[in-house]
């Protein structure tokens, strides 16, 4: 039994006493002296050229403080985009200027116009109404593949067209996978949509600027999951402020789903105004809002082809993809469909060869970036679907096929650059066909068909790659930052600990999660130890929370500052104990010598280094404080098998999901009921995205999900109760904690086993159906059972 | 939200009376018209609530009929409609507890939401809709998509529904919003039978006469067979397209003639 509160543990949430209790402390929350509101006049048109912006009426409306249009952002920096991908001709992507609110032209529906700061947001919205804003609307386009046609409408001006770039991987293989397809004993190809989605964390964004003038020092508090990255990117490209004098705070923080990982224009707005009003400037995101500003994910079209032998070994894999980057480059927009895509596309199999090609393309919509899994559940998608459909032409199991052409001997060098350190797929799927019961699958398809309803039984894989790194490699392909993450552990003069991390918390549970590691490390109660997140100020820089990175790169930097914590502490130990520093152990929160009976408490090491009364003062400074910068050496690579079986009304073609089951590998794990609620977590979102999430604009740019009315999240009522397991666990051989990270591998395990589920109900009913495209909803399935 | 003049009257006269101003606009449970007023899309100078109103409240049984004020909130018809549990089922399933405990059967049959579920009850049932001024027969009272044939400032005080041998409601629901994608609810009167479909129909809802002669005679799903509502006129969007509405018409009622049977 683990120790409570250490490593292994299932300790309850720290965190959650606040946030059920109404005492959290969200951007929302804070309220400053002598505050301004802004409301923002957005576009409701997809493509527009501006005419005319006149303000006369609004600006001596009551209350308004002032109105900013675009001309006060000339010579303001662009919104930058943090990758650049290089194309298979060597050329750089285009990149279009993203201005903080619109230079001359309007890009997509809910582009800022003109910001209105006033006393009161009532003040603003009423002001602007009474903004004059002539628009002379432009053709849109929408579909990515119109928009490569000649003579579309071009998004922006200055680009030569409207595709960002022509992206092949590995484009050296691109000749020898075409020679694998001709040679195949079989080829199955299948075209596919990953629906675009939009994140919706509860919490909307909120952003608010304050400027000191006396200081001249800057604070923006904003919902993000990195506020070092918001500091660099908005401080460094966009305002011109140095980091000295640019403090970004991100509180407690609802929610981000990847979506409040990217620096957005509001940010650097509430920035700005607050030096030039100097005044605070507060912006509060509508929900209405956050449908047309937030970043939407997916949003692939596909046509993927597997190759395989007279075995049905698989010999080749391509794909190619056309990825929607929206009307402007979200911060990591470009490395979606590149890198955290492309290097998936070998999964869980040793397919020796494998080619994908991908083309971004610039439509008038909300930008397009990273969510919950960002390339990785696309890879997956194709990947896992193309299998099944591949077992169902060649009439032969689709887990004995996944099975035959598993990757088993490990490090494994992919075709696909990166190579998986560790995993046992055959283990997750030994104990995916336990836990969801397999065998009982034929008695519950009899119970459902009894009831007039087809049953349908899904499995698939995935392999996963987080804490992407390393720094030097990024730098390569594209990386405008460094992807480390760092810690600085303070331990204060009674024995507790303060712990800055550059990882973000937004309700993975780090506040409790991270105490495990270091109680075990010292041998000390976790409640002794605190985690400090979300201000540049205190934490050193750091990177953020995305890709499932926070306990295998964050979690690792403080691994390394507790290491130097605990060298430190042993040098004065020995001293306090008269002993030889190479003899003290630390145990239990007691260093002693080994072989007598000499010891010392945590306490009395740690108060000594702040009273250093009797200290090697000559030989070490007082004090006890530590950084370290962990740039870790590979990704971590988890995986798993997925298990669902669902329940479809022939009638209606309604889909209710019956079982779901989930045997992941992430290594070691240090809190097995927060990770269990990042798995159910992430299975709810793929599960929308299969099911009932879909963002739909109409040929005029118009987006017609612009609220819950039509865009559908799931709720309990949608989902089963699941059974997760995650005991099967081959460490990552590279990080001192061999833990490899599961925020995101539900929402990428999950969309294809509840797609081959209902695929698999459907053809036990005697239906040609060999796929239908996300959201299976229910008048699509039913369509697709009546050809309508 | 624009700033409005607020009342809330206690009778229905004042009610009236505070409702004859041009720019007011009455308020059952606000379910619909605070959110249009949130996002700045109506903007009434004046609120007339109706939920202060005691006799507006309220649901009682006799003489075979079921009458509800139109005051009433959803979650109390649910519990207590025990005379008409086919209407309280209907009742239990409208919207989330917090709608069901605001929203009023009267501030939904005024609205006539295309795919609000009272609507459908009120038609199967020959409901008769009280007004402070008269009385309206369901088949007279609904117009179309969100129209009615209540007059400006006419205010719904109850609503009296004849109790039927059987009755069964099935709502199918759209994936986002949870109202009725289609919904179509059958009650079987001694005289004959009604089915009403709502969520369906461009025109707002409507009764199928085709299903309720063929009930009539026989009031069995068989009775069904070969009947089907034509695909012309049904709503088509995202959530379906009209071929699909219509298909779901046919399946619904007979899902609730078995249901009621």
């Amino acid at each position: 039994m683990p120790k409570d509160g250490g490593i292994g543990a299932s300790t309850k949430r720290r965190e959650d006493v606040r946030f059920l209790s109404g005492t959290g402390n969200y951007t929302d929350d804070i309220n400053l002296h002598n505050q301004t509101y802004v409301h923002f006049l957005r576009s409701d048109v997809a493509h527009g050229r501006i005419k005319s912006i006149d303000t006369t009426v609004a600006s001596a409306m009551p209350g308004v403080v002032r109105i900013f249009t675009g001309a006060d952002f000339e010579g303001v920096g662009s919104v930058p985009c943090g990758w650049e991908i290089t194309d298979r001709f060597g050329e750089k992507m285009q990149e279009p200027a993203h201005p903080v609110l619109a230079q001359g032209k309007v890009h997509h529906v809910g582009d800022q116009i003109c910001a209105v700061v006033a006393e009161t947001l009532e003040q603003a919205r009423d002001a602007a109404e009474a903004i004059e804003v002539d628009i002379e609307e432009l053709p849109a386009v929408v579909d990515m593949k119109k928009a490569l046609e000649e003579g579309s409408p071009k998004v922006h001006d200055d680009l030569t067209s409207n595709l960002c770039f022509d992206w092949g991987f590995v484009e050296e293989n691109k000749a020898a996978v075409e020679e694998a397809f001709q040679n195949a004993a079989h080829v199955t190809t299948l075209e596919l949509v990953n629906n675009r989605l939009i994140a919706n964390p509860m919490e909307p964004r909120v952003a608010v600027g304050d400027f000191n003038r006396g200081t001249g020092d800057h604070t923006l508090y904003t919902t993000s999951q990195n506020p070092h990255v918001i500091r660099l990117l908005m401080g460094a490209f966009v305002l011109g402020i140095p980091e000295h004098k640019l403090r970004v705070v991100a509180p407690d923080v609802g929610g981000g789903f990847g979506t409040k990982i990217f620096h957005y224009a509001e940010e650097a707005f509430c920035t700005f105004a607050a030096k030039a009003i100097n005044r605070p400037v507060k912006w509060t995101s509508t929900r209405s809002e956050a449908f047309m500003s937030d970043a939407h994910g997916r949003d692939h079209v596909s046509t993927i082809q597997l190759a395989l032998d007279a075995d049905n070994n698989f010999t080749a894999l391509r794909t190619d993809t056309y990825a929607n980057m929206g009307a402007y480059l979200s911060t990591f927009a470009p490395s979606v469909p590149t890198w955290l895509h492309g290097t998936l596309m070998a999964g869980n199999y040793k397919t020796p060869l494998v080619y994908v090609n991908v083309k971004a393309v610039f439509t008038n919509t909300v930008p397009v970036d990273a969510y919950r899994g960002a390339g990785r559940p696309e890879a997956t998608y194709q990947l896992e679907r193309v299998v099944d459909k591949a077992a169902l032409e060649l009439g032969v199991d689709p887990v004995a096929l996944r099975r035959q052409n598993f990757i088993t001997e490990f490090p494994y060098q992919t075709p696909v650059a990166v190579e998986y350190d560790t995993g046992d797929y055959n283990a997750t799927m030994d104990k995916l066909t336990q836990v969801a019961d397999f065998a009982g699958f034929a008695a519950r398809r009899a119970e459902s068909e009894a009831k007039g309803k087809l049953r349908g039984f899904g499995v698939n894989c995935y392999i996963e790659a987080c804490g992407i790194a390393p720094s030097n490699l990024v730098g390569q392909l594209g990386a405008r930052a460094g992807l480390y993450e760092s810690a600085t552990v303070r331990v204060n003069a009674t024995g507790g600990l303060t712990v800055m991390t550059g990882s973000h918390s937004h309700g993975q549970g780090h506040e409790t999660a991270f105490p495990q590691v270091i109680a075990d490390m010292i041998g000390i109660d976790a409640s002794m130890i605190e985690i400090e997140h979300g201000d540049t100020d205190k934490a050193p820089m750091g990177m953020g929370t995305y890709g499932s990175r926070s306990l295998a790169v964050g979690g690792s930097a403080m691994v390394r500052a507790t290491e130097k914590i605990i060298n430190k502490a042993k040098k004065i130990a020995a001293h306090l104990m008269e002993a030889s520093e190479g003899d003290v152990e630390l145990k239990d929160g007691q260093f002693s010598v080994a072989g007598t009976d000499k010891s010392v408490a945590w306490g009395d090491v740690t108060l000594a280094a702040y009273v250093p009364h009797n200290y090697p003062l000559e030989d070490i400074e007082p004090g006890l404080e530590e950084t370290a910068f962990y740039d870790p050496a590979n990704f971590t690579y988890p995986s798993g098998a997925y298990c669902c079986e669902v329940e479809v009304d022939p009638e209606t073609g309604k889909v209710t999901v019956e079982r779901f089951a989930a045997a992941d590998d992430f290594g070691n794990v240090v809190n097995p009921m927060i990770v269990s609620g990042q798995v159910h977590g992430g299975i709810a979102q793929g599960i929308g995205q299969a099911l009932l999430e879909g963002a739909a604009y109409d040929e005029n740019g118009q987006l017609l999900t612009g609220s819950y009315m039509d865009y559908a999240m799931p709720r309990a009522s949608d989902l089963p109760f699941y059974t997760v397991d995650h005991s099967c666990q081959t460490p990552c051989t590279h990080n001192p904690l061999g833990v490899k990270g599961c925020g995101e591998a539900g929402a990428i395990g999950s969309p294809p086993a509840v797609v081959n589920a209902v695929i698999d109900a459907l053809r036990s009913a005697g239906q040609d159906i060999t796929h239908i495209d996300m959201p299976l909803s229910p008048a699509r399935v039913w369509a697709a059972m009546n050809n309508a | 939200m624009y700033n409005f003049e607020f009342e809330k009257p206690t009778t229905v006269a004042e009610a009236v009376a505070a409702l004859s101003s041009d720019e007011a606009q009455a308020l059952g449970g606000g379910q619909t018209l605070l959110p249009t007023m949130k996002q700045r899309l109506a903007m009434p100078e004046k609120l007339v609530s109706l939920t202060g109103i005691a006799d507006m409240k309220g649901v009682s049984a006799s003489g075979g009929t079921l009458t509800i004020g139109g005051g009433t909130p959803h979650k109390t018809v649910a519990d207590e409609a025990t005379a008409y549990p086919a209407l309280a089922a209907l009742a239990s399933n409208i919207g989330d507890p917090a709608v069901r405990n605001r929203g009023t059967i009267g501030g939904s049959l005024a609205n006539n939401d295309p795919s609000a579920c009272y609507p459908s009850a009120a038609l199967a049932s020959g409901a008769t809709i009280v007004t402070n001024a008269r009385e309206i027969a369901a088949d007279d009272f609904f117009q179309g998509m969100f129209t009615t044939a209540l007059d400006e400032g006419e205010i719904i005080t109850a609503v009296k529904f004849p109790i039927p041998e059987k009755a069964n409601y099935q709502k199918f629901e759209q994936p986002a919003s949870r109202f009725a994608l289609v919904g179509v609810y059958v009650a079987k009167y001694a005289e004959g039978v009604r089915v009403a479909v709502t969520g369906a129909s461009e025109e707002g809802v409507f009764r199928w006469t085709e299903a309720e002669a063929a009930l009539s005679s026989n009031f069995a799903v068989s009775a069904l067979e070969g009947l089907s509502v034509p695909a012309d006129g049904m709503i088509g969007d995202l959530h379906g397209t009209s071929e699909y509405r219509a298909h779901l018409v046919g399946v619904l009622t007979k899902r609730a003639v078995t249901a009621a049977a």
